[in-house]
């Protein structure tokens, strides 16, 4: 397990390191000139003296290559760069609001989760039946609206008939007031938790009507085991397989994606972090935010994949040479 | 020989989401097993609609100019002249649908033929190829795929700034690797069958084995994907618009005029309801033809 564990982290490297390569680019691409990039509109008080010296302060003056390399260097000594526009270093202003963006991610899974297997599962133990077509109802629906409709026509409703406001801008962190921090995220969680939860229950739904035909299935219910015991010993454990992989991709795209959510709730996390970098031209900020996301991801998928290891007695990574 | 291509091209199992069989098929016999399905029908209505309204939009029959302010006639209900209502600069919600509609497919259609074209090409030369060059395609792509989707596109807006044509490279740039994995697949596997071997024995040029015994094999599972492709495009075109990233205002696109009634749905609703409307329906319509089109084509997913 420990061997596979290196092996996976050592596949993922040259994956991090073209990450690098393509946000480094990418952010270079940006018409005009990096020190203009940097300061934004003031770049124009500077003099060509000042210019200079900043050119060089940031080592400018070399060559593409070599830039890359010393920028590649600080990132691995954990230096991002500097957030001209806040006045803060890159990882400092990243690493504060990613527990916001953590939480939110958490709480969005555990409600997908927590209503889309049953649902999932209920829809294939019953097919056909009442449960079954609502629940299918229910998830072409959930994938069908995109989340930023659900959060506009929520607190659209919210604020018109429940005289709710939601937070505007004062977000109170889990660690000062959990309670009203799980409230300012209930929203934001649901909307998000629940257009996931469309797709777990299909996933979890055609997973389990694929194991529920299979032979071990029959066996076990021939051998006369309890419904219940053959659903979730014998067919749901299998059937979670594919559930695994969806919650990995989800998780991934929660941590950069779930910009939009993050924006219209007013929650300082990384999206809305990323947004506001856009908007402001913070190049520095962009960069660092990009690698940082792509890196939480592609360390999200090495976990998925060792994450099948304990669900499936069919993976065992132990006997891989 | 060279005119057949055998039903199942591999003895062992085919990797997952790949379909192991090949029919020769008429196309109206799959737009009539399509049809032939409630949701089926549905989606294909929903999408004749979608695209019957983009077209009207982009031939300007709008009941007025999208982009007309009638300032006397500021948020106003739906009635009789403005059947959807106007927004807050008077302009007739209705047309402005309409115009979105035309946007919203222009962005769809362009994005997603673009990253079928240079995803399915780079999938299936690096598969045939093989070696190096596949392996080092792959690991760009990979690269691609440590994005998540969203925040690829707004880092492509980014650098190349707003737009319709910005966005429309954006959404190409995050699918084309998905395509070129779907290729992949099936060229993979091809490789090795002993018809692709005998065809090439026989002397039939590289060129000439990928189009007539190749290429045909990933027709499937690429028109699947491009099904998924398509209400994504939707959806992402309207997400950016929303964050004010996307289709440029005063130009009408569905997601802006959504953020736009936010703050304002409290006392103009139905600036709210026909946006929602119109990007939910349209996204069902794109889910529904989608999901038939897979049971059609990849038979081990049908029950």
């Amino acid at each position: 397990m420990l061997r596979y564990l290196l092996q996976r982290f050592l596949f993922a490297i040259p994956t991090l390191l073209g990450v690098s390569v393509l946000v480094f680019v990418a952010i270079r691409m940006v018409p005009g000139n990096a020190i203009t990039a940097m300061l934004g509109t003031e770049a124009g008080l500077l003099t060509a003296t000042q210019r200079a010296s900043l050119e060089e302060y940031f080592g400018l003056d070399k060559s593409p290559v070599e830039q890359y390399f010393v920028w590649l260097r600080n990132v691995l000594q954990g230096d991002l760069g500097y957030s001209v526009r806040l006045g803060e270093p890159v990882l400092d202003l990243i690493l504060h609001r990613l527990p916001v963006t953590f939480e939110l991610a958490f709480l969005s899974v555990v409600v997908a989760l927590l209503v889309g297997i049953p649902l999932g599962v209920g829809s294939a133990v019953r097919r056909n039946s009442a449960i079954d077509l609502g629940g299918r109802l229910f998830a072409l629906i959930g994938l069908a609206a995109p989340n930023f409709l659900v959060a506009t026509l929520s607190i659209f409703v919210l604020s018109k008939y429940f005289n709710f406001l939601p937070n505007a801008g004062n977000f109170t962190r889990l660690l000062d007031d959990p309670i009203l921090n799980l409230k300012q995220m209930l929203l934001p969680a649901l909307t998000l938790g629940l257009a996931f939860s469309a797709s777990v229950m299909r996933t979890t739904r055609s997973a389990m009507l694929e194991v529920l035909g299979q032979d071990y299935v029959r066996t076990a219910r021939a051998k006369g085991l309890r419904e219940k015991v053959v659903i979730v010993r014998h067919t749901l454990r299998n059937a979670l397989i594919p559930v695994v992989t969806l919650t990995g991709i989800e998780i991934s795209y929660l941590l950069g994606g779930a910009v939009i959510i993050e924006q219209i709730f007013a929650l300082p996390g990384l999206g809305r972090l990323t947004l506001n970098a856009i908007s402001q031209r913070d190049y520095a900020l962009i960069q660092g935010v990009t690698l940082f996301i792509a890196a939480m991801v592609v360390i999200i998928n090495v976990l998925v994949d060792l994450g099948y290891a304990a669900i499936d007695p069919r993976i065992s990574y132990a006997n891989r040479s | 020989m060279q005119q057949s291509i055998p039903a199942s091209p591999t003895l062992t199992a085919p990797e997952p989401g790949q379909p192991a069989e090949t029919r020769t098929r008429s196309r109206s016999s799959l737009l009539r097993q399509i049809a032939g399905t409630p949701s089926g029908a549905i989606g294909l209505a929903i999408v004749t609609a979608y695209v019957l309204v983009a077209l009207a939009g982009a031939l300007g029959v709008t009941p007025f100019d999208p982009l007309e302010q009638h300032r006397p006639d500021r948020l106003q209900g739906p009635n009789r002249t403005y059947l959807m209502g106007t927004d807050m600069l008077g302009r007739d919600v209705l047309s402005r649908i309409i115009k979105g509609g035309t946007n919203s497919m222009i962005v769809v259609l362009a994005s997603v033929t673009l990253a079928t074209a240079i995803g399915t090409t780079i999938g299936v030369l690096s598969a045939w190829s093989g070696g190096f060059l596949d392996n080092v395609a792959m690991r760009v792509m990979d690269v691609f795929f440590a994005f998540p989707a969203i925040l690829l596109a707004l880092l492509v807006v980014t650098v190349l700034g707003t737009g319709i044509r910005n966005t429309i490279l954006a959404i190409a740039i995050v699918y084309t690797p998905i395509f070129a994995r779907v290729a992949r697949g099936p060229v993979l596997s091809l490789k090795e069958t002993d018809f692709v071997e005998a065809a090439s024995a026989i002397g039939s040029p590289s060129w000439r084995i990928l189009l007539r015994h190749v290429l045909p094999n990933t027709v499937a599972p690429t028109i699947v994907q491009i099904s998924l492709a398509l209400s994504w495009a939707l959806l992402t075109e309207a997400g950016l618009s929303f964050l004010g990233l996307g289709t440029p205002p005063p130009e009408p696109s569905w997601g802006q005029m959504l953020s736009d009634s936010t703050g304002i749905a409290e006392i103009a609703p139905w600036l709210l309801l026909f946006p929602g409307l119109a990007i939910m329906i349209s996204v069902l319509g794109f889910n529904l033809l989608g999901d038939s089109l897979r049971d059609a084509l990849d038979p081990r997913l049908r029950r």
